[in-house]
Protein backbone atom coordinates (compact mmCIF):
# COMPACT_ATOMS: atom_id res chain seq x y z
CA UNK A 1 0.00 0.00 0.00
CA UNK A 2 1.26 3.35 -1.01
CA UNK A 3 0.97 6.09 0.98
CA UNK A 4 0.60 9.59 -0.12
CA UNK A 5 3.89 12.37 -0.10
CA UNK A 6 3.76 13.11 3.48
CA UNK A 7 2.47 16.71 3.98
CA UNK A 8 4.14 17.18 7.42
CA UNK A 9 7.24 18.25 6.04
CA UNK A 10 6.65 21.72 4.82
CA UNK A 11 4.63 22.40 8.22
CA UNK A 12 7.59 21.08 10.50
CA UNK A 13 9.81 23.32 8.63
CA UNK A 14 7.53 25.69 9.44
CA UNK A 15 7.10 25.71 12.95
CA UNK A 16 10.86 25.05 13.39
CA UNK A 17 11.41 28.31 11.97
CA UNK A 18 8.97 29.68 14.04
CA UNK A 19 10.63 28.20 17.44
CA UNK A 20 14.73 29.36 15.86
CA UNK A 21 14.58 32.55 17.86
CA UNK A 22 17.29 35.13 16.90
CA UNK A 23 20.36 34.94 18.44
CA UNK A 24 21.61 38.06 20.39
CA UNK A 25 24.82 39.21 19.86
CA UNK A 26 27.04 38.79 23.05
CA UNK A 27 29.78 41.88 21.93
CA UNK A 28 27.66 45.19 21.77
CA UNK A 29 30.51 47.41 21.73
CA UNK A 30 30.26 49.68 18.88
CA UNK A 31 32.48 49.03 15.44
CA UNK A 32 35.67 50.64 14.82
CA UNK A 33 35.52 53.17 11.99
CA UNK A 34 37.39 51.05 9.43
CA UNK A 35 37.80 46.70 8.63
CA UNK A 36 41.64 46.72 9.14
CA UNK A 37 41.00 48.24 13.05
CA UNK A 38 37.53 45.66 13.29
CA UNK A 39 39.85 42.80 12.16
CA UNK A 40 42.30 43.37 14.42
CA UNK A 41 39.41 44.28 17.21
CA UNK A 42 37.99 40.70 16.26
CA UNK A 43 41.42 39.17 16.94
CA UNK A 44 42.54 40.35 20.26
CA UNK A 45 39.05 40.01 21.74
CA UNK A 46 38.80 36.56 21.29
CA UNK A 47 42.96 35.75 21.89
CA UNK A 48 42.14 37.48 25.54
CA UNK A 49 40.57 35.66 28.17
CA UNK A 50 37.29 36.63 30.34
CA UNK A 51 38.99 36.79 33.64
CA UNK A 52 35.87 36.03 35.35
CA UNK A 53 34.45 32.99 33.40
CA UNK A 54 37.44 31.67 32.82
CA UNK A 55 37.31 29.53 29.95
CA UNK A 56 35.44 32.18 27.68
CA UNK A 57 37.08 34.46 25.57
CA UNK A 58 36.55 38.52 25.84
CA UNK A 59 34.70 38.13 22.41
CA UNK A 60 32.03 35.39 23.75
CA UNK A 61 31.69 36.21 27.23
CA UNK A 62 28.26 38.31 28.73
CA UNK A 63 29.86 39.51 31.70
CA UNK A 64 30.07 43.00 32.59
CA UNK A 65 33.84 42.71 33.26
CA UNK A 66 34.27 41.87 30.00
CA UNK A 67 32.38 44.27 28.24
CA UNK A 68 34.17 46.83 29.67
CA UNK A 69 37.56 44.82 28.87
CA UNK A 70 36.30 44.58 25.37
CA UNK A 71 35.70 48.80 25.23
CA UNK A 72 38.87 49.47 26.74
CA UNK A 73 40.40 47.08 23.49
CA UNK A 74 38.61 49.76 21.29
CA UNK A 75 39.69 52.57 23.26
CA UNK A 76 43.29 51.13 22.74
CA UNK A 77 43.42 50.61 19.42
CA UNK A 78 41.54 53.80 18.30
CA UNK A 79 44.36 55.33 20.42
CA UNK A 80 46.88 54.26 17.80
CA UNK A 81 48.49 50.90 20.34
CA UNK A 82 50.16 48.22 18.86
CA UNK A 83 48.39 44.46 18.88
CA UNK A 84 51.48 43.48 21.50
CA UNK A 85 50.49 47.04 23.39
CA UNK A 86 47.30 46.39 24.41
CA UNK A 87 48.34 42.72 25.12
CA UNK A 88 51.37 44.26 27.60
CA UNK A 89 48.57 46.89 28.98
CA UNK A 90 46.09 43.54 29.91
CA UNK A 91 49.12 41.24 31.12
CA UNK A 92 49.99 44.21 33.52
CA UNK A 93 46.79 43.82 35.03
CA UNK A 94 45.68 40.55 35.19
CA UNK A 95 48.93 38.71 34.85
CA UNK A 96 49.86 36.40 31.65
CA UNK A 97 46.81 34.51 32.45
CA UNK A 98 44.94 36.60 30.58
CA UNK A 99 46.44 35.65 27.39
CA UNK A 100 44.90 32.38 25.59
CA UNK A 101 47.92 31.75 24.27
CA UNK A 102 50.73 31.93 27.03
CA UNK A 103 54.12 33.76 25.85
CA UNK A 104 57.44 31.99 26.09
CA UNK A 105 59.60 33.30 28.66
CA UNK A 106 62.72 31.27 30.48
CA UNK A 107 60.65 30.31 33.60
CA UNK A 108 58.38 28.73 30.93
CA UNK A 109 60.75 27.39 28.91
CA UNK A 110 61.17 23.93 30.09
CA UNK A 111 57.57 23.83 29.63
CA UNK A 112 57.54 24.31 26.25
CA UNK A 113 60.70 22.05 25.87
CA UNK A 114 59.28 19.58 27.50
CA UNK A 115 57.63 17.47 24.62
CA UNK A 116 60.46 17.48 22.54
CA UNK A 117 62.61 16.35 25.80
CA UNK A 118 60.32 13.43 26.28
CA UNK A 119 59.76 12.83 22.06
CA UNK A 120 63.56 12.20 22.95
CA UNK A 121 63.58 10.27 26.04
CA UNK A 122 60.56 7.92 24.28
CA UNK A 123 62.66 7.50 21.07
CA UNK A 124 65.61 6.74 22.76
CA UNK A 125 63.80 3.99 25.07
CA UNK A 126 62.64 2.37 22.46
CA UNK A 127 65.52 2.25 20.29
CA UNK A 128 66.95 0.21 23.38
CA UNK A 129 64.51 -2.07 23.79
CA UNK A 130 64.88 -3.01 19.98
CA UNK A 131 68.14 -3.38 20.42
CA UNK A 132 67.91 -5.84 23.77
CA UNK A 133 65.41 -7.57 22.05
CA UNK A 134 67.42 -7.78 18.99
CA UNK A 135 70.41 -9.05 20.79
CA UNK A 136 68.29 -11.82 22.45
CA UNK A 137 66.62 -13.24 19.55
CA UNK A 138 70.26 -13.46 17.77
CA UNK A 139 71.55 -15.46 21.24
CA UNK A 140 68.13 -17.48 20.68
CA UNK A 141 69.32 -18.79 17.38
CA UNK A 142 72.57 -19.49 18.39
CA UNK A 143 71.37 -21.68 21.24
CA UNK A 144 69.13 -23.64 19.05
CA UNK A 145 71.28 -24.24 16.22
CA UNK A 146 73.74 -25.57 19.23
CA UNK A 147 71.69 -27.80 20.96
CA UNK A 148 68.69 -28.38 19.71
CA UNK A 149 67.30 -25.92 21.96
CA UNK A 150 63.99 -28.17 23.91
CA UNK A 151 62.79 -26.16 26.02
CA UNK A 152 63.27 -22.08 26.76
CA UNK A 153 63.63 -20.61 23.25
CA UNK A 154 60.39 -21.00 21.62
CA UNK A 155 59.03 -19.66 25.15
CA UNK A 156 61.30 -16.87 25.43
CA UNK A 157 60.11 -15.99 21.60
CA UNK A 158 56.85 -15.67 22.06
CA UNK A 159 57.39 -13.62 25.26
CA UNK A 160 59.09 -11.36 23.50
CA UNK A 161 56.61 -11.10 20.26
CA UNK A 162 53.65 -10.71 22.54
CA UNK A 163 55.18 -8.71 26.04
CA UNK A 164 56.02 -5.62 24.59
CA UNK A 165 54.71 -2.58 23.15
CA UNK B 1 66.29 -6.44 39.27
CA UNK B 2 67.51 -3.63 37.19
CA UNK B 3 65.87 -3.71 34.58
CA UNK B 4 62.79 -2.55 36.78
CA UNK B 5 64.72 -0.24 38.52
CA UNK B 6 64.89 2.74 35.87
CA UNK B 7 61.15 2.44 35.45
CA UNK B 8 60.17 2.12 39.21
CA UNK B 9 62.11 5.47 39.48
CA UNK B 10 60.47 6.99 36.87
CA UNK B 11 57.15 5.68 38.24
CA UNK B 12 57.71 7.21 41.33
CA UNK B 13 59.54 10.76 40.25
CA UNK B 14 55.52 10.88 38.46
CA UNK B 15 54.19 10.12 41.51
CA UNK B 16 55.63 12.82 43.18
CA UNK B 17 55.55 15.58 40.60
CA UNK B 18 51.39 14.76 40.64
CA UNK B 19 51.30 14.76 44.41
CA UNK B 20 52.84 18.20 45.01
CA UNK B 21 50.48 19.23 41.67
CA UNK B 22 47.53 18.22 44.06
CA UNK B 23 48.38 19.30 46.93
CA UNK B 24 48.95 23.07 45.24
CA UNK B 25 45.90 22.95 42.83
CA UNK B 26 43.68 24.55 45.63
CA UNK B 27 46.37 27.92 46.14
CA UNK B 28 47.00 27.80 42.00
CA UNK B 29 43.51 28.56 41.22
CA UNK B 30 43.67 31.77 43.08
CA UNK B 31 45.57 33.94 40.36
CA UNK B 32 48.55 35.78 41.30
CA UNK B 33 48.39 39.37 40.54
CA UNK B 34 50.80 41.27 38.74
CA UNK B 35 50.33 44.36 41.36
CA UNK B 36 52.25 42.70 44.06
CA UNK B 37 55.34 44.75 44.76
CA UNK B 38 54.68 47.50 41.97
CA UNK B 39 53.11 51.33 43.44
CA UNK B 40 49.31 51.47 43.41
CA UNK B 41 47.76 52.27 39.68
CA UNK B 42 47.41 56.31 39.14
CA UNK B 43 43.64 56.90 39.86
CA UNK B 44 41.10 59.71 41.17
CA UNK B 45 37.57 58.95 41.91
CA UNK B 46 35.09 60.82 42.94
CA UNK B 47 34.34 60.81 47.30
CA UNK B 48 30.91 58.99 48.22
CA UNK B 49 30.50 61.25 51.02
CA UNK B 50 32.08 64.17 50.20
CA UNK B 51 32.26 65.72 46.22
CA UNK B 52 35.12 67.79 47.56
CA UNK B 53 37.80 65.38 48.77
CA UNK B 54 38.63 62.73 45.41
CA UNK B 55 39.96 59.35 46.42
CA UNK B 56 43.14 59.12 44.75
CA UNK B 57 46.59 57.22 44.84
CA UNK B 58 48.01 59.94 46.69
CA UNK B 59 45.32 59.40 49.14
CA UNK B 60 46.96 56.04 49.47
CA UNK B 61 50.63 57.37 50.56
CA UNK B 62 51.93 57.88 54.23
CA UNK B 63 50.10 55.10 55.85
CA UNK B 64 49.44 51.46 55.61
CA UNK B 65 45.90 50.83 53.97
CA UNK B 66 43.43 48.41 52.80
CA UNK B 67 41.63 48.76 50.00
CA UNK B 68 38.76 47.37 49.73
CA UNK B 69 36.90 46.66 46.35
CA UNK B 70 32.62 46.16 46.64
CA UNK B 71 29.08 47.02 45.48
CA UNK B 72 26.14 46.44 46.58
CA UNK B 73 25.10 44.05 43.98
CA UNK B 74 27.89 41.67 45.62
CA UNK B 75 26.71 39.02 47.48
CA UNK B 76 29.69 38.18 48.95
CA UNK B 77 30.53 41.22 50.52
CA UNK B 78 27.53 41.16 52.48
CA UNK B 79 29.45 38.68 54.01
CA UNK B 80 32.52 40.24 54.87
CA UNK B 81 30.74 43.44 55.89
CA UNK B 82 31.37 42.59 59.50
CA UNK B 83 34.64 41.44 59.24
CA UNK B 84 35.87 44.97 57.90
CA UNK B 85 33.67 46.46 60.47
CA UNK B 86 35.64 44.89 63.09
CA UNK B 87 38.97 45.59 61.50
CA UNK B 88 37.88 49.00 61.82
CA UNK B 89 37.26 48.45 65.08
CA UNK B 90 40.42 47.84 65.26
CA UNK B 91 42.29 50.76 64.41
CA UNK B 92 44.80 49.92 62.96
CA UNK B 93 44.81 50.12 59.09
CA UNK B 94 42.22 52.52 57.65
CA UNK B 95 39.98 50.57 55.12
CA UNK B 96 39.64 52.89 51.75
CA UNK B 97 36.90 51.53 50.07
CA UNK B 98 36.42 51.10 46.33
CA UNK B 99 32.63 51.10 44.90
CA UNK B 100 32.61 49.32 41.85
CA UNK B 101 30.06 49.52 39.20
CA UNK B 102 27.32 50.73 41.47
CA UNK B 103 24.84 53.47 41.94
CA UNK B 104 25.96 56.17 44.69
CA UNK B 105 22.49 55.80 46.26
CA UNK B 106 22.53 52.12 46.35
CA UNK B 107 25.89 52.55 48.18
CA UNK B 108 25.22 55.17 50.82
CA UNK B 109 21.86 53.39 51.57
CA UNK B 110 24.21 50.05 52.23
CA UNK B 111 26.60 51.92 54.49
CA UNK B 112 23.72 53.52 56.33
CA UNK B 113 21.91 49.91 56.91
CA UNK B 114 24.99 48.34 57.69
CA UNK B 115 27.49 50.60 59.28
CA UNK B 116 30.45 51.97 57.23
CA UNK B 117 34.21 50.84 57.80
CA UNK B 118 35.80 53.00 55.44
CA UNK B 119 37.18 55.89 55.80
CA UNK B 120 36.91 56.64 52.49
CA UNK B 121 35.08 55.69 49.55
CA UNK B 122 35.91 56.29 45.62
CA UNK B 123 32.97 55.36 43.13
CA UNK B 124 33.79 53.63 40.71
CA UNK B 125 30.69 53.70 38.53
CA UNK B 126 31.97 52.92 34.92
CA UNK B 127 34.45 50.40 36.30
CA UNK B 128 37.38 51.18 34.96
CA UNK B 129 39.36 52.04 38.20
CA UNK B 130 39.22 48.35 38.75
CA UNK B 131 40.58 47.15 35.47
CA UNK B 132 43.75 49.14 36.57
CA UNK B 133 43.40 47.27 39.92
CA UNK B 134 43.20 44.22 37.84
CA UNK B 135 40.32 43.41 39.70
CA UNK B 136 37.68 40.85 38.45
CA UNK B 137 35.51 40.10 41.03
CA UNK B 138 34.46 41.52 44.32
CA UNK B 139 35.35 41.74 46.88
CA UNK B 140 39.24 42.19 46.05
CA UNK B 141 41.13 43.19 49.39
CA UNK B 142 45.11 44.86 48.89
CA UNK B 143 47.18 45.96 51.46
CA UNK B 144 49.03 49.15 50.53
CA UNK B 145 52.26 50.10 52.36
CA UNK B 146 53.22 53.83 53.35
CA UNK B 147 55.18 53.82 50.08
CA UNK B 148 52.13 53.28 48.00
CA UNK B 149 53.56 49.74 47.13
CA UNK B 150 50.65 47.17 46.52
CA UNK B 151 52.03 44.19 49.24
CA UNK B 152 49.50 41.52 49.46
CA UNK B 153 46.06 40.86 47.52
CA UNK B 154 43.11 38.68 49.07
CA UNK B 155 40.16 37.74 46.20
CA UNK B 156 37.15 37.08 48.39
CA UNK B 157 35.43 37.96 51.20
CA UNK B 158 37.54 39.02 53.83
CA UNK B 159 37.66 36.70 57.21
CA UNK B 160 39.18 37.43 60.60
CA UNK B 161 41.57 34.22 59.72
CA UNK B 162 42.81 35.69 57.05
CA UNK B 163 43.05 39.39 58.26
CA UNK B 164 45.39 37.71 61.18
CA UNK B 165 47.30 35.39 58.81
CA UNK B 166 48.07 37.06 55.95
CA UNK B 167 47.21 40.98 55.94
CA UNK B 168 48.38 41.69 59.84
CA UNK B 169 51.63 40.30 60.11
CA UNK B 170 52.42 41.99 56.95
CA UNK B 171 51.59 45.25 58.51
CA UNK B 172 53.73 44.52 61.99
CA UNK B 173 56.66 43.46 60.96
CA UNK B 174 57.35 46.04 58.35
CA UNK B 175 60.07 48.14 59.73
CA UNK B 176 58.91 51.91 60.66
CA UNK B 177 56.79 49.86 63.09
CA UNK B 178 52.41 49.39 63.29
CA UNK B 179 51.35 52.80 63.70
CA UNK B 180 48.22 51.85 66.14
CA UNK B 181 45.65 54.15 65.33
CA UNK B 182 45.04 54.86 61.72
CA UNK B 183 45.97 58.71 60.47
CA UNK B 184 43.38 61.12 60.33
CA UNK B 185 40.63 59.01 61.21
Amino acid sequence: MRRAPSTHAPLLLCVALALAGPSYAVDTTPPLPNPALQQRYYNLTHELRCMQCQSEALADSSVGLAADLRVQVRELLLAGQSDDQIRDHMVARYGEFILFRPRMTWRNAWLWAAPSVLMLVGVAVGWRVLRTRARLVGADDGDANADGDVDGGPDRDADLDSGKP
Amino acid sequence: MNRFLLPLAAFVLLVAVLLVGLKRAPEKSILPSPLIGKPVPQFTLPNLFDNTQPLSSATLTGHWSLVNVWGTWCVECRAEHQVLLQIKQEARVPIIGIDWKDHNEDALGWLEQLGNPYERVGTDNDGRVAIDWGVYGAPESFLVNPAGTVVYKHIGAMTQEVWQREFLPRVTAAPGAPAPPGPGA
